[in-house]
């Protein structure tokens, strides 16, 4: 990778911290560039110069919420989900990283459905979190997201050249750990893997974190380690999560890692309070910390402009 | 062994934020369920944390947890005997132990936080 590429992909990631209701990812020269998506909504042109829209990652909508950190959830869910439809070159996919209810309840499924609907862009990738399968049987979720991965919650597929991998790591938690991936789905990654040319470029995305950001608050996957092993060998890989409701980015070698902010409510940084629940902030910061009034912040993203924004 | 669950709180959010505005006499059924830490088979959910752990109760006691958190909680039996679903704010959950032993719990959603019952 080009020292270019390689800063413009640091200042793209930059770019994320200062949020967005949403990320847009563009795939440029075989690398994935994520980009602010109120930013990228309201400037099509900037945006398009660094590639083609591949896919907006939203997460954590945890339709059903209605405490004081955000007692309207669908409200800025739909805020999303108009920015994302108010783009001139509609994203290919839409990939939801988990949670998408607070308490896995059908009505709160059937609701998300209901707006995920209005969607513009058809194609939509998702992953359960933790929220989405408390009910007693862990059926909900799986009743209406179950198709693509044949209720195992794991699958594969290609788009754009682009090989994605979708994994959850919700179910096999241990008392006091940290989410498990588990040896039946890692074997599956590495069959999925095996064969595959190391210059394809890999999105992996699942809900919990795919490395540890704060063990004491099961913020990890305990078992990712064996899943990093397998991707090493691949130039680009780009590995998204959700589940802390805040930005949360390192690279190391060709692994990039991120977590996208919730379009529900902020949480607190890790260790902050007795535990990750809700955060009340006044709601005139509300949005900020959703990112949905982001959009005067930065400059315009362009392959160029990136470099120049002063974000440091 | 049955499954009991008492969740006080079937209703949607939006019903019942209507039915607590609207109707003072549904409060009760409605409200919160009150968790009186004297009651020897009362688990309070408060920050983050199971108490009291462990709990001992005499064979056949009914255990009822109550989340007092603004994030929702599950009451997950290590052996899979029980697995209270998600507790929102003010929710119970009840579970009816008839064998003597010792029962470790987590929750499913935040599994640091784990917790015992010792069965007499």
């Amino acid at each position: 990778m080009s020292d270019e590429l390689l800063l413009s992909r640091r200042n793209a990631l930059k770019c994320m911290a200062f949020g967005g209701a949403g990320t847009l990812f563009v795939l440029s020269g075989g690398v994935l560039a994520p980009l602010d998506l109120a930013k990228a909504a309201t400037d099509t042109p900037g945006a398009a110069k660094l590639g083609k829209p591949l896919f907006v990652q939203i997460s954590d909508t945890h339709i059903g919420f209605n405490k004081d950190a955000n007692p309207d959830v669908n409200s800025t869910l739909s805020q999303t989900i108009d920015l994302v439809n108010g783009m001139a070159e509609q994203p290919a996919l839409i990939i939801h990283t988990g949670d998408i209810t607070h308490l896995s309840k059908p009505a709160e499924f059937d609701l998300a459905q209901q707006l995920f609907s209005r969607l513009r862009t058809t194609e939509m990738h998702t992953v359960p979190g933790e929220h989405d399968t408390t009910d007693a049987t862990v059926t909900e979720y799986f009743n209406r997201f179950g198709k693509a991965s044949n209720n195992k919650g794991y699958y594969s597929f290609d788009h754009a050249g682009v090989h994605f991998i979708a994994l959850i790591n919700v179910l096999q938690f241990k008392p006091g750990g940290l989410g498990t991936l588990g040896a039946e789905q890692l074997a599956w990654v590495a069959a999925d893997l095996k064969g595959r040319s190391s210059s394809t470029p890999i999105v992996v995305f699942a809900h919990m974190p795919l490395w540890t950001i704060y063990e004491p608050w099961g913020w990890g996957t305990g078992d990712a380690d064996q899943l990093m092993s397998q991707l090493r060998r691949f130039g680009s890989v780009t590995v998204l999560n959700g589940h802390i409701h805040q930005i949360v980015q390192k690279t190391e070698g060709n692994i990039t890692f991120h977590t996208a902010r919730a379009t529900s409510y902020p949480q607190p940084a890790a260790g902050v309070g007795s535990g990750p629940g809700p955060l009340k902030v006044p709601s005139d910061q509300l949005a900020s910390m959703l990112g949905v009034t982001s959009i005067s912040v930065l400059k315009h993203p362009s392959s160029l402009a990136l470099k120049d924004t002063a974000l440091a | 062994m049955k499954l009991r669950r008492y969740r006080s709180l079937s209703l949607s959010s939006t019903k019942l934020l209507l039915c607590s505005i609207a109707v003072t006499g549904l409060l009760t059924v409605c409200g919160p369920a009150t968790a009186d830490p004297t009651d020897p088979t009362k688990i309070v959910i408060k920050d983050f944390n199971f108490a009291p752990t462990p709990l001992t109760v005499k064979v056949g006691s009914t255990v009822t947890w109550t989340n007092t958190d603004d994030e929702p909680h599950t009451a997950v039996s290590d052996t899979g005997l029980f697995k209270s679903g998600g507790m929102d704010t003010n929710e119970s959950f009840s579970f009816k132990f008839d064998k003597p032993g010792t029962y470790h719990y987590t929750c499913s959603i935040h599994p640091r936080m784990v917790g015992t019952i010792i069965v007499q």
